[in-house]
């Protein structure tokens, strides 16, 4: 299954008690469905994985996502996700022939983790800040 | 936006209004939980209906299924506006039921509390996708508006091209700070007011004529 999060040497040792971090490229996103997009996130997110895609999620994709993550929050075992972008770039950054053909630039690192590992401490423009807290 | 789609979905919107005109629209109240959605939509429907829309609460998460007012006439300078004003439960990225147990909830009650938020607010972006017309987004102007689930939400109804209007609610607290919220979204105008107290209803009234009539 292409969303399937990868095994990584190591990755998995339950006696580890650090932070995973799955860093995504845009380029394996590239070829996915919205939906083989969320699992892939889910998927890791819910092993306790921090994800970071290079390129983020379509606005379409990140309501479909917070969808999913609700239908899949049960008490004690999954709280949801924490999500951290930049605020959406001004229209006026993307290119004549992107405006004309309708892409929308979706190129935004974004950082998404369990809820209760990752916490926001400060965010505004230009900085994202927060704290991973281990198993 | 493509420029093509754009066309498109202009001739969309001018022959829907050919055969629908006097169609309500469908107005969407989203944001947080606790900005106070349900005191505004409550505020609105009062003003207009007589009616209430539903309970308010300071515990999060009070309003767990969309509700829906119809058929809400608002008068604004010798114009009457139909909206149906739909009540949406506060978006956010995660639940967890513990956070209820700190207002004298038993596990049992919070649990089922949790377990309905998740559905409300999967129910809430499912109406953003597909079921509104125009949206008016509620901030509580005593927090921060820099936060993930404020950024996508803006942002996805952007994409959907709809109108929004956005409200910074709560100006009768201290610690109050419409700028702050200007100053986040700048593409969109910020109108301040208290749904609680009633303050500034004039200006929002005016608004949602001028947005969404």
């Amino acid at each position: 299954m292409p969303g399937a999060t990868p095994d990584v040497d190591g990755g998995d040792d339950p006696d580890d008690d650090g932070v995973r971090i799955d860093m995504i490229s845009g380029a394996r996103m590239e070829g996915l469905t919205s939906m083989e997009k969320i699992r892939l996130i889910l998927d890791g997110v819910r092993e306790g994985n921090i994800v970071i895609l290079e390129e983020g999620l379509s606005p379409d994709e990140e309501s479909k996502l917070i969808e999913v993550t609700m239908t899949e929050i049960s008490p004690d075992d999954f709280t949801g996700i924490e999500i951290e972008t930049y605020p959406k770039p001004d229209s006026g950054s993307q290119s004549f022939l992107d405006k004309l053909m309708g892409r929308e630039s979706t190129q935004k690192l974004t950082v998404i983790g369990p809820a209760n590992r990752i916490e926001t401490l400060h965010k505004d423009e230009n900085l994202i800040s927060t704290l991973v807290s281990r198993k | 936006m493509g420029l093509l789609t754009s066309l498109r979905d202009s001739i969309s919107r001018v022959t829907d209004g050919l055969f629908a005109a006097d169609e309500p629209k469908r107005i969407g109240i989203y944001g947080p939980p606790n900005a106070g959605k349900t005191t505004l939509a409550n505020r609105i429907a009062r003003d207009w209906t007589g009616d209430a829309v539903g309970p308010e609460s300071h515990i999060p998460h009070e309003t767990r299924r969309a509700r829906r007012k119809e058929n809400v006439e608002i008068e604004r300078n010798g114009r009457k506006v139909t909206i149906d004003i739909v009540d949406t439960p506060g978006v956010t990225t995660k639940v967890d039921y513990k956070e209820f147990l700190d207002h004298d909830m038993e596990k049992e009650d919070a649990v089922r509390r949790s377990r309905e938020a998740t559905e409300g607010v999967a129910e809430a972006m499912h109406w953003l996708r597909e079921d509104v017309d125009g949206v008016i987004y509620v901030l509580d102007s005593t927090t921060d508006p820099f936060t993930q689930v404020n950024t996508m939400l803006i942002g996805i109804i952007e994409s959907q091209d709809l109108p929004a209007l956005i409200l910074a609610n709560k100006t009768d607290l201290p610690g109050s700070d419409v700028q702050q919220i200007a100053n986040a979204f700048p593409q969109h105008e910020t109108i301040p007011l208290s749904a609680l107290e009633g303050e500034n209803m004039d200006e929002v009234y005016t608004k949602i004529a001028e947005y969404f009539g």
